[in-house]
């Protein structure tokens, strides 16, 4: 047993609503550069959509993440051949129009102008050319569906779907949607790693945040293909690719990451899992339909003796073991088996796990009619003028999981690798809390049934009341478990980050020239 | 005639040697940061591939040719002792070199045309253009004009550079040569200096290392396992950097 230690998060997408203030807390701290504008380290995408880079999850575009052929896995797109041999010319290379075209606006001319008989105004000008240009995308185009059937209909996620599933989608696409929030997944096998023929990226083995060291970076680009999801970002003024560092020189000095310390919705947990790091290739090599659970089996239990004992065999710290036994990501995903690991057939093992969101599957929707009430409305009161009914006052909820207005199809692509009743198995456990705690607080629902209800999930009601506590009551402390960094004498070495600001990257002190 | 001469073949290429022999150990020891090329597949990823695939093609084989000829000359004139061998070098060459010259016109072309690439590009880069293409047109030129190449390089060039390199620099048989071939040799001369000043450095990092380092890298700042110990003293454990 090899026990490491790994800084690792949930998102509960319950709860996400979709504000960006995450990406815009991590823009303004890291990505404020030229050649980094159009980066997004942490982005929100609305599901079903394209995402950003449009259709990232379509890997026979992208060619990104691990492949098993023949019981061999390999990188798809990179590798020691492929990325050797294409290292010229890098066939699967994202380009700036798959992302977007940063752009900023003509404010001058607004005041400086002459006079004239027209009103000025502040035109679009690319932060590349310069040059006036016609904005065609941005990081979040797909937002809210945007009300074009343009996005939605593009997911990657509806390929194994079949003409009527997708319809239903489509039919539910104004109503029925959830937001996505992504950053770097710190995995336990990263394309990324793989894929760097200068090794320049590498996991910190303490916590296991991946970096990029952009002294020893050469512009290869290999990682921007490799990495599926699409989390390594090549800057074009420097040369250099950039990745989130899930923040850790605030992570160091017991701080949250920018974007889950600004989180608004309180969806972001953050906290220690011990794993065995000597099984990863073992598993990496498993079927895909073992994936998730294999993924999961080599997360350690903290509590255990025998875990700890090798623990401190391994030096990890007396501090980190304590945070991993009271880390929520450890609840989350091993405790009550809530959390998910988003495209775990990519293969590259991310830490990452999310909550799959129930909100947007429980509803029903119903045609009604509503011109008796419209009529009876003043003429000039804001009234719904469609007839449709949301109703989340379901009866029977269990009937709904199977006749979901969502098809659990799409989730399971996007969460389970394919595995419907994995995402189901969530969505019971999720529905239990509520109607646990609907008899404790409203006090309706009989103890006989709620105790039914809660035993098929497989919660006990003490469980059933940490879910409650940790999605709604949470305090800081209680989201973000952040083991001391034990490096107080390696962050004297590092530059002051804000010497730095809006010339390179972090942490390098010298003024950027790029490599002529 | 005879001044000029000594300062072409023989002070040039001392001087462009110690440029690039100071120049790329400094910036290898000091510029990290700047050791590599500035990619531009990301701002235009599609007409590149008929410029940077012809030409790198073309100048690995011509670069290590060249090569072999100045460390085996003995091998390539064996080689050339039967004229089909002989034709097979030279042809394939030639094409190689016509790939490169292809590549470098198309590069050019692609970096003047596409407006997002205006920011990328630098004065220096449009000097090795130049001088890169008027190189190769000369190489072919020689080729085509002064065959064959391959030999007379083995026996007459490989003893002059041995002599640059020996520090005894002989210039008797050179200076006999045409007045291209003596371009062909000032113009690599100059380009080897220019390396430490140009995107042309990242020929000397090549990533062979990837070819036999596992896949995965993790990095430790302690030494993990020592750092618990109770006979180390932990303030000798100085954190490693990266």
């Amino acid at each position: 047993m090899d026990v490491r230690s790994q800084v690792s998060m949930v998102f509960h997408l319950d709860k996400c609503i979709g504000c960006h203030t995450c990406s815009i807390a991590c823009k303004n701290i890291w990505t404020d550069r030229k050649g980094a504008e159009y980066m997004w380290w942490n982005n929100v995408e609305t599901k079903p959509g394209t995402g950003y880079p449009t259709k990232w999850e379509d890997q026979s575009i992208y060619r990104g993440g691990w492949q098993k052929e023949n019981g061999k896995v390999t990188l798809k797109g990179a590798g020691k051949r492929r990325g050797l041999t294409n290292i010229f010319y890098n066939p699967n290379l994202p380009v700036i129009d798959d992302y977007y075209e940063p752009f900023t606006y003509k404010y001058l001319d607004l005041i400086e102008s002459p006079e004239g008989d027209d009103q000025p105004t502040a035109r679009p000008v690319s932060l590349i050319t310069g040059e006036p240009i016609d904005i065609k995308m941005g990081p979040n185009w797909d937002d809210d569906l945007s009300g074009t059937p343009d996005y939605a209909r593009n997911d990657p996620n509806f390929k194994n779907m079949s003409e009527a599933e997708q319809e239903v989608m489509f039919q539910l696409e104004k109503m029925a949607f959830f937001y996505l929030p992504r950053i770097c997944n710190h995995c336990l096998n990263p394309a990324c790693v793989a894929s760097c023929p200068s090794g320049a990226i590498y996991k910190r083995g303490e916590d296991g945040v991946v970096l990029i060291n952009q002294e020893v970076c050469r512009a290869w680009r290999m990682c921007v293909t490799a990495c599926p999801y699409k989390k390594s970002y090549y800057n074009w003024h420097t040369g250099k690719s950039e990745k989130c560092i899930l923040c850790f020189p605030r992570i160091e000095a017991g701080l949250a990451p920018a974007c889950m310390h600004s989180c608004v919705g309180r969806i972001r947990y953050l906290g220690v899992l011990l794993y065995d790091a000597s099984k990863i290739e073992d598993v990496v090599h498993d079927d895909e339909k073992n994936l998730i659970n294999r993924h999961l089996d080599i997360i350690l239990d903290p509590f255990d003796e025998k875990v700890i004992r090798a623990a401190k065999m391994n030096g990890v710290a007396d501090s980190t073991i304590h945070a991993a036994q009271n880390s929520p990501v450890y609840k989350y995903v091993k405790e009550w088996k809530l959390a998910l690991p988003l495209h775990a057939e990519f293969r590259t093992l991310p830490m990452l796990f999310y909550v799959p969101p129930l909100l947007p599957v429980m509803a029903t929707l119903k045609q009604v009619d509503n011109t008796e009430q419209s009529e009876k409305m003043n003429p000039i009161a804001k009234y719904w003028d469609d007839n449709w009914l949301y109703d989340t006052s379901t009866a029977e909820l269990w009937g709904t999981l199977d006749q979901v207005r969502f098809p659990l199809k799409y989730l399971a692509s996007m969460l389970s690798a394919g595995n419907e009743d994995m995402i189901k198995d969530k969505w019971k456990k999720l529905m239990a809390v509520r109607i646990h705690r609907r008899r404790v607080t409203v006090g309706d629902i009989s103890n006989e049934k709620a105790d039914e209800v809660l035993k098929e999930a497989g919660l006990t009601a003490e469980q059933a009341e940490g879910v409650f506590y940790l999605t709604a009551l949470a305090k800081f402390e209680d989201r973000f478990v952040i083991p001391p960094a034990h490096r107080e004498q390696a962050i004297e070495m590092m530059d002051f980050t804000g010497d730095a600001k809006g010339e390179i990257g972090f942490g390098i002190k010298s003024k950027v020239r790029r490599g002529i | 005639m005879n001044v000029l001469d000594n300062f072409f073949l023989i002070a040039l290429p001392y001087i462009a040697l110690a440029v690039f022999l100071v120049g790329s150990i400094y910036r290898y020891t000091y510029k990290g940061f700047q050791l590599s090329s500035l990619s531009s597949q990301f701002l235009e990823g599609r007409r590149l591939f008929y410029g940077s695939v012809p030409f790198h093609w073309g100048v690995l084989f011509l670069f290590t040719g060249h090569l072999i000829a100045l460390l085996f000359p003995r091998g390539v004139l064996a080689w050339n002792s039967q004229p089909v061998r002989l034709m097979i070098l030279e042809i394939t060459a030639f094409i190689f070199g016509i790939s490169m010259l292809i590549g470098l016109v198309n590069l050019l072309i692609r970096r003047y045309t596409t407006p997002r690439l205006k920011t990328v590009t630098n004065r220096m880069d449009l000097v090795i253009y130049i001088l890169l293409i008027t190189q190769t047109f000369v190489g072919l030129w020689i080729a085509y004009n002064f065959r064959w190449g391959s030999s007379w390089f083995s026996s007459l060039l490989t003893p002059y550079l041995y002599s640059i390199f020996t520090l005894q620099p002989d210039t008797a048989a050179v200076v006999l040569l045409p007045w291209t071939v003596k371009l062909h040799i000032i113009l690599a001369f100059t380009i080897v200096g220019l390396i430490p000043f140009s995107r042309l450095i990242h020929f000397l990092v090549p990533p062979i290392n990837y070819i036999w380092r596992p896949y995965q890298q993790v990095k430790w700042y302690w030494d993990r396992r020592k750092v618990r110990s109770p006979r180390t003293p932990w303030t000798l454990q100085r954190p490693k950097n990266n």
